[in-house]
């Protein structure tokens, strides 16, 4: 079985203790975690987890189950690209004088459907949503001109498919 | 009613119905050894020598009863003394709550004096951990610690108390926890799965069930004995599913796995429908999977939807309660007989008697004991009514295989961890678990020598516990391994004793030596007799091999018996 990437949503319980619980589960089988966000769901006081991994299906169907064996882990998910809608968020902080010195800058924003965040005498910050690659690209964009510093979120995603958890979370409610 | 937080955990261990702990005190726990002093009348506290003692002997008392065992330690090493047990616990699925104290809230990630992140530390080896740094926190936390410990696929449970909260004074009461949203214990049983299940074993040629520890834990002994009794299927075990059947059961098969016995392994690949029963097809089991039973259509009864296609494909999983399941299973089932099936593992045990088991039980050629016919020699005196508690080794393969036993709960070993120092503990805890009968320790030379001190909390406590010490001055299953894969490179396997009847003595534990075929069975005999505590050491053959062996990495039908 090759290796692909999956992205694992966990929905839990908000406690402490509980990020360790579920990563030492990639630690425990030596697979390293490429992108993790934690945030709220759609649901008050229960935590999402977004995990991205490159395994095998096998690997991942066994992680998904231990994960979903933790006491305050209520569902757990993995679905392939394919399945889902996903991006992920990354700033830019460049010098302020290459705006004006380097006309070219202003049509890289323009052309890669980014937005200043914010402007200041010294520098300004570039805001930009999307696939990894669009990312990667504008990166490489930048590079040349000199970026200050770069930071990229984890990914954040959707299924197309419902998801079984919206009537067990109403439950909830 | 207003009182402490250490008080507090002291009612709530009542209201659990718990009447025995062990532990070792400390600073961070006295405020609770203070209430364990006051209640002594109600709660006994059994003080060890070694943490990891103490959840050996809660796991004992636990394996014993089918109740939680509680272990209670101090913070810092107090609590990393407990992860062996911890960790044992949780891989062979026993019910155990341990208790820590931790430094004062405010001194959290201070590294203050016998401070350590025991959450952290705990957090892969348990079923559930929590920190309480509140004292109104105590009832729920001990309630959920107990009903996950205890519930589902049981497990341990780590609660770690901050002084403040043990300290600290709150209104109590105290409710029993039904429930946790986020955790669903059983899965609910699918009727249409156990008729699929019941079709593939009515038209199956040449059944055979594999049963494990869930059987213990499901309470379904008389279930299985029913599901075996009327499909006419035999049945192999494996070492924690060990007395859930009565060894002398005619459709029991044998042991399975790596040290386990000819008929039940080599016929796993020749069976059509394999049926497993509260087992996880532990690598122990199964050698080589790309290998194992890969003729078979295989029926999975479990209650952990993780260990379903987790390392052998299923073709029906039955997932839910295993006493439920069969209860549901029984009346499907068509009542046969498998005779000439049957006969093939009959066929196979004889070739594993002639050229194996023979041979162990009645050296040749001027050897000296064997371990199994020292087992022999306890099953004679035992009639099969005792407890066997094992270490882990070669002693403990002996044990497994050659131990008798009439009734469940009676054969208590570390299997998934592995974890030499178990048997001393764990028995101290099964025979306070159970005194109305006889329980008897099997350790190796070696593993007795990690947690020889309890021979004080024997000898504190009075509990007439028989321990027997194969000696055979080596780390043996090591050095087995030595000799057939190392070419007898005997690395740090000889092992230069002391004295340990002296020791035992030391103790004021009655003692014996023996040496000579001829002294074992009247000692055996006195030892099963005594009333108190007693220690035998039995001098055996030094380089004595357990067979027959699935080397690892092997196909179960590789299988060698010499």
């Amino acid at each position: 079985m090759e290796d692909k990437t999956f992205t694992i949503s966990v929905y839990s319980e908000n406690n402490v203790g509980l990020l360790n619980r579920i990563s030492g589960i990639f630690l425990k089988r030596h697979i390293n975690i490429l992108s993790l966000n934690v945030s709220e769901s759609e649901i008050e006081n229960v935590s999402r987890f977004i995990i991205v991994v490159d395994t095998t299906e096998k690997w991942v169907k066994n992680i998904v189950g231990q994960i979903e064996k933790q006491i305050e882990v209520i569902k757990a998910f993995y679905h392939t690209d394919e399945e889902t809608i996903y991006l992920e968020n990354a700033l830019f902080k460049i010098a302020s004088s290459l705006l004006f010195d380097e006309k070219q800058i202003q049509n890289i924003i323009k052309e890669s459907q980014a937005t200043i965040v914010t402007v200041s005498r010294d520098f300004f910050v570039i805001s930009k949503s999307g696939r990894r690659s669009e990312i990667e690209e504008l990166y490489a964009k930048f590079k040349p001109y000199g970026i200050m510093q770069f930071v990229r979120s984890g990914r954040i995603s959707v299924s197309k498919e419902k998801m079984e958890i919206s009537t067990l979370l109403e439950t909830f409610k | 009613m207003k009182i402490s937080g250490a008080e507090a955990v002291i009612r709530c261990l009542l209201a659990e119905g718990v009447d025995l702990v062990y532990g070792y005190p400390g600073g961070a726990i006295m405020p609770v050894y203070d209430e364990l002093y006051k209640f002594q009348d109600q709660l006994h506290h059994v003080l060890v020598r070694h943490e990891q003692g103490a959840t050996h002997a809660a796991q004992g008392y636990a394996r014993a009863t089918g109740k939680v065992g509680v272990a209670i330690a101090t913070s810092g090493p107090g609590a990393t003394n407990l992860v062996t047990g911890i960790a044992d616990a949780q891989i062979d699925s026993t019910p155990m709550v341990c208790i820590t104290g931790q430094v004062g809230k405010h001194l959290l990630g201070s590294d203050a004096f016998q401070e350590t992140d025991i959450i952290g530390i705990s957090t892969p080896v348990t079923k559930w951990n929590y920190q309480v740094t509140e004292a109104s926190e105590i009832p729920e936390i001990i309630a959920k610690a107990f009903y996950i410990a205890r519930s589902g696929r049981p497990g341990p449970v780590l609660i770690d108390i901050t002084k403040n909260a043990q300290f600290d004074e709150f209104e109590f009461s105290y409710e029993k926890c039904s429930g946790i949203r986020s955790y669903i214990p059983v899965p609910k049983l699918k009727l249409d799965k156990v008729a699929e299940a019941a079709a593939l074993i009515n038209s199956a040629k040449k059944p055979f069930i594999v049963f494990g520890q869930g059987i213990i834990l499901g309470q379904a002994e008389e279930q299985l004995k029913a599901f075996i009794e009327k499909s006419g299927i035999p049945a192999g075990w494996t070492i924690l599913g060990l007395s859930a059947l009565p060894t002398d059961h005619p459709l029991n098969v044998g042991m399975l796995g790596m040290h386990g016995n000819y008929g039940p392994n080599m016929l796993t690949n020749e069976c059509d429908v394999l049926i497993a029963l509260g087992m996880r097809f532990d690598d122990r089991v199964t050698g080589n999977l790309k290998t194992y039973a890969k003729q078979a259509k295989v029926i999975h009864f479990e209650i952990d939807p993780a260990e379903i296609d987790k390392n052998v494909k299923t073709e029906v999983a039955v997932l839910g309660d295993v006493k439920e399941a069969l209860n549901a299973l029984l009346p499907l089932i068509d009542a046969k007989s498998h005779d000439l099936w049957h006969n093939e593992f009959k066929e196979l045990h004889k070739i594993e008697v002639e050229s194996v088991i023979n041979e162990e039980l009645n050296p040749t050629n001027g050897k000296g004991i064997s371990m199994g016919e020292t087992m022999e020699m306890i099953n004679k005196h035992s009639k099969g009514d005792a407890i066997i508690v094992s270490d882990v080794g070669q002693h403990q393969m002996f044990a497994c295989r050659y131990a008798k036993f009439n009734s469940t709960k009676s054969n208590i070993t570390s299997g998934g961890l592995g974890t030499m120092g178990f048997a001393l503990p764990a028995a101290i805890g099964a025979k306070m678990g159970r005194p109305d009968r006889e329980v008897v320790a099997i350790i190796g030379d070696g593993g007795f020598q990690m947690t020889i001190q309890e021979l004080g909390t024997i000898f504190q406590t009075k509990v007439p516990v028989k321990i027997v010490i194969l000696n055979n001055e080596f780390l043996g299953m090591v050095r087995q391994w030595q000799e057939l894969f190392f070419d007898n490179r005997y690395a740090s396997t000889n092992m230069i004793n002391p004295n340990f009847v002296a020791i035992a003595e030391g103790y004021y534990i009655k003692s014996k030596k023996v040496t000579q075929r001829d002294d074992l069975d009247a000692a055996v005999a006195e030892m099963m007799a005594s009333k108190d505590s007693y220690f035998l050491e039995v001098m055996v053959e030094k380089e004595n091999n357990v067979f027959p062996m699935i080397p690892t990495g092997a196909c179960v039908s590789e299988i060698r018996l010499s």
